[in-house]
């Protein structure tokens, strides 16, 4: 293999005809990549079909179920989009609830992925289990501050998996006021146990691995971005998120069910590192402080560096969480009524893994006729095999295929795409030639 | 188990068809239990928590999502010949969940909808529970299950004894637990009577109503609760809708839903 000038095709077919959900196929000639396909192999499961004739009461119960990690997100972007056809307007105790809603998501999304997703890649193990043993106070915190994120999902959803609260123009339940300032009293008690993992992400061993590529986030210039803003890039981009189709071009490749997206005609991020670098400034004061203390610097264009923005972004949610349910009162009413009317919705909002787009028509009833959802894995795929392409080339193609395939699965789960399960079945071909 | 080796701990996996990756939340988000849990079992196949072979033989096999795509078809038959128990987990792997509301429908039209080259997508035309597949041993119904439900059924397997299942409606379950009846005092479509417990009654807790992620109970009277939904003014496509949603490929939800919609001449949204 040293001898790169040498025809060898190589096919490692690491776990034999597994799953085929996510599957690395490396082409290279003369030590360069000649094509390099990241495909992601979830099963079609037509959603964006069957919303088509269902009832705009119908939908958050719906989308939930795209994604069993951030069931909040989608629902979100979804009453959010509603509401902007109905011309609802939520009012401030459903804005403030909603996003403690979202930090719920954010806490348990990010701790499960640091911890369950990632840490065991830089600490050499198979599993978070199998670290344990090891490391039992870091994979315990993290399992906390996992479960006090569910908690607060619970607060708001009855549950934290496909939760049940959330409605068009608000909840269909207020939680109790002594439910809350026990929670709060939790969440409070663990900023210290957030900021510890901050500072131990920090101190994870990432790769060097700057890259240049734009990136795409929400901004609203008050808050760091959960359920409200415009769409601003590291481009100057700065639009409405109803025109987000007009910016971002969706391709279906041969090898892929989540299609491609391209910004401008490039691959781009969204995602933790992505809002860090446009939102920074939005922290809360005590996040921002400890940003300053353990980086990274920003803006950073390393992808490895989601890491630490995940940390911090548990830290910040954490913090918001506890302001924004001080001297919480139920309202009478936890939501506003609806009117359906015929029309055009957008909805965007900042799921754990990146910006999550919605557009639903419907008509004069409130019956969905038309359903387009752009999630963020699909807005990250392009840049996934960018990344990879050139981490691979950079590590240098006549590694042993063990040691590519761990630094592409290293890769891919960086990005925690909503396959994270299917890149442990990373299925790498290398065909050098 | 009664028949593993002593001293041997039991093997399990946990693997995922078609499906949105809730329910092994049921497993990950146990938090200190799944520690302990992995102390007393080895998960030798769950990709999602990181060990992977999912070829290995095992004792329990659970098993989330439904089977959509012809690799699923090969894949579970194979999970099936490898695993002393095999126990499909939450309403994708039971009644082929959400996405079996294609099965109503013209499938492969479908795909052709949203996706701009369907022939690049390898899918089936239906989507379909573990059973509808293979022989299963027990299943754990709900939409998504939880941590109750699999710590219950991995004790009872391993202790060799058959796990109970869920027999009462969520009507039982919202009594108990005190509940005001929001089809009685809202005039709420809830589908509580019909639907099997197991999720703790949360809907009707939270005053709206139950959307039946649970699955159908034993016995349920879908006819009678049809007819009440309609006298509480819903149209005969908003009565099929109730019962066609999480678990529309199940019966009898499949059939109530059908009859509303085709003889009781409602729209095919």
């Amino acid at each position: 293999m040293s001898d790169a000038g040498r025809r060898i095709d190589i096919r490692v077919p690491v776990l034999a005809r597994v799953e085929g959900e996510g599957a690395l196929e490396v082409h290279a000639e003369a030590g360069r990549i000649t094509d390099l396909r990241l495909r992601i192999y979830e099963p079609p499961r037509l959603f964006e079909r069957f919303l088509v004739g269902r009832d705009h009461s119908e939908v958050a119960d719906a989308v939930a179920r795209i994604c069993g990690i951030c069931p909040v997100a989608y629902q979100m972007s979804a009453v959010q989009a509603l509401e902007s056809i109905f011309g609802v307007e939520p009012d401030e105790w459903v804005r403030a609830m909603r996003r403690v809603f979202y930090c719920g998501e954010w806490i348990q999304s990010h701790a499960l992925h640091i911890h369950l997703l990632a840490a065991p890649d830089f600490f050499g193990y198979e599993s978070a289990l199998a670290m344990t043993a090891d490391h039992p106070g870091e994979v315990r915190r993290g399992m906390r501050l996992q479960a006090l994120g569910n908690e607060v999902m619970a607060l708001f959803g009855a549950r934290a998996v496909h939760p049940v609260g959330a409605r068009v123009g608000g909840f269909h339940h207020a939680p109790a006021a002594a439910a809350v300032r026990d929670l709060r009293a939790r969440l409070e008690a663990a900023l210290p146990e957030a900021e510890a993992l901050v500072r131990w992400a920090a101190g994870f061993p990432l790769p060097d691995n700057g890259q240049d590529f734009p990136y795409l986030a929400l901004r609203n210039g008050a808050d760091y971005p959960m359920n409200r803003g415009r769409l601003s890039a590291s481009t100057g981009l700065d639009a409405p998120v109803s025109e987000l189709a007009d910016h971002v071009a969706e391709e279906q490749v041969p090898h892929s069910t989540a299609f491609h997206a391209r910004l401008h005609g490039e691959p781009y991020l969204v995602g933790p590192l992505a809002r860090l670098n446009l939102n920074a400034d939005l922290l809360p004061t005590e996040t921002r402080a400890l940003l300053g203390e353990t980086g990274p610097a920003l803006p950073s264009t390393n992808p490895f560096h989601s890491l630490p923005a995940r940390a911090l972004e548990i830290h910040a949610a954490l913090v918001e969480a506890v302001r924004l349910l001080a001297d919480y009162r139920a309202p009478e009413r936890p939501h506003a009524e609806v009117t359906p009317r015929a029309g055009v919705g957008y909805g965007a909002t900042e799921a754990p893994r990146g910006l999550l787009w919605h557009r639903y028509e419907t008509d004069g009833s409130g019956r969905v006729t038309a359903a387009r959802i752009m999630p963020p894995t699909s807005q990250n795929q392009a840049r996934m095999e960018e990344d990879l392409r050139a981490t691979l080339e950079a590590r240098g193609l006549d590694a042993p295929d063990a040691e590519l395939r761990f630094l592409g699965e290293r890769v891919i789960r960086n990005y925690d795409p909503c396959i994270s399960c299917a890149t442990h079945f990373l299925d790498l071909t290398v065909r050098r030639r | 188990m009664g028949a593993a080796k002593p001293g041997a701990r039991p093997r399990v996996a946990v693997h995922k068809l078609s499906s949105c990756d809730g329910c092994q939340l049921a497993f990950l988000d146990l938090g200190e239990d799944l520690v302990r849990l992995a102390e007393l079992v080895d998960f030798v196949h769950f990709a999602e928590a990181g060990p992977v072979d999912p070829d290995a033989e095992v004792d329990i096999a659970f098993v989330e999502g439904s089977i959509a795509t012809p690799d699923e078809v090969a894949r579970i038959k194979r999970i099936r010949a490898n695993s002393r128990y095999l126990v499909p987990i939450g309403a994708c792997a039971t009644s082929g969940g959400i996405q079996a509301l294609r099965n109503l429908h013209d499938g492969e039209k479908w795909l052709a909808e949203v996706y701009p080259s369907p022939e690049y997508v390898e899918s089936l035309a239906t989507s379909t529970g573990i059973a509808d597949n293979v022989d299963v041993d027990y299943e754990l119904w709900g939409c998504p299950v939880n941590g109750r439900q699999v710590l219950a059924a991995v004790r009872a397997l391993l202790w060799g004894v058959d796990p109970v299942p869920e027999q009462d409606k969520v009507c039982m379950e919202c009594k108990r637990a005190g509940n005001v009846c929001v089809l009685v005092s809202r005039g709420t479509p809830c589908l509580g009577p019909v639907t099997v417990t197991g999720c703790g009654a949360l809907c009707p807790a939270f005053g709206r109503d139950c959307y039946g992620c649970y699955g159908p109970a034993e016995n349920p009277n879908t006819e009678a609760l049809g007819r009440r939904f309609r006298g509480l003014g819903l149209l005969p496509e908003e009565v099929a809708r109730r019962f066609h949603f999480i678990h529309s490929h199940r019966e009898p939800l499949r059939s109530a839903g059908r009859r509303w919609r085709e003889d009781r001449g409602a729209d095919d949204p």
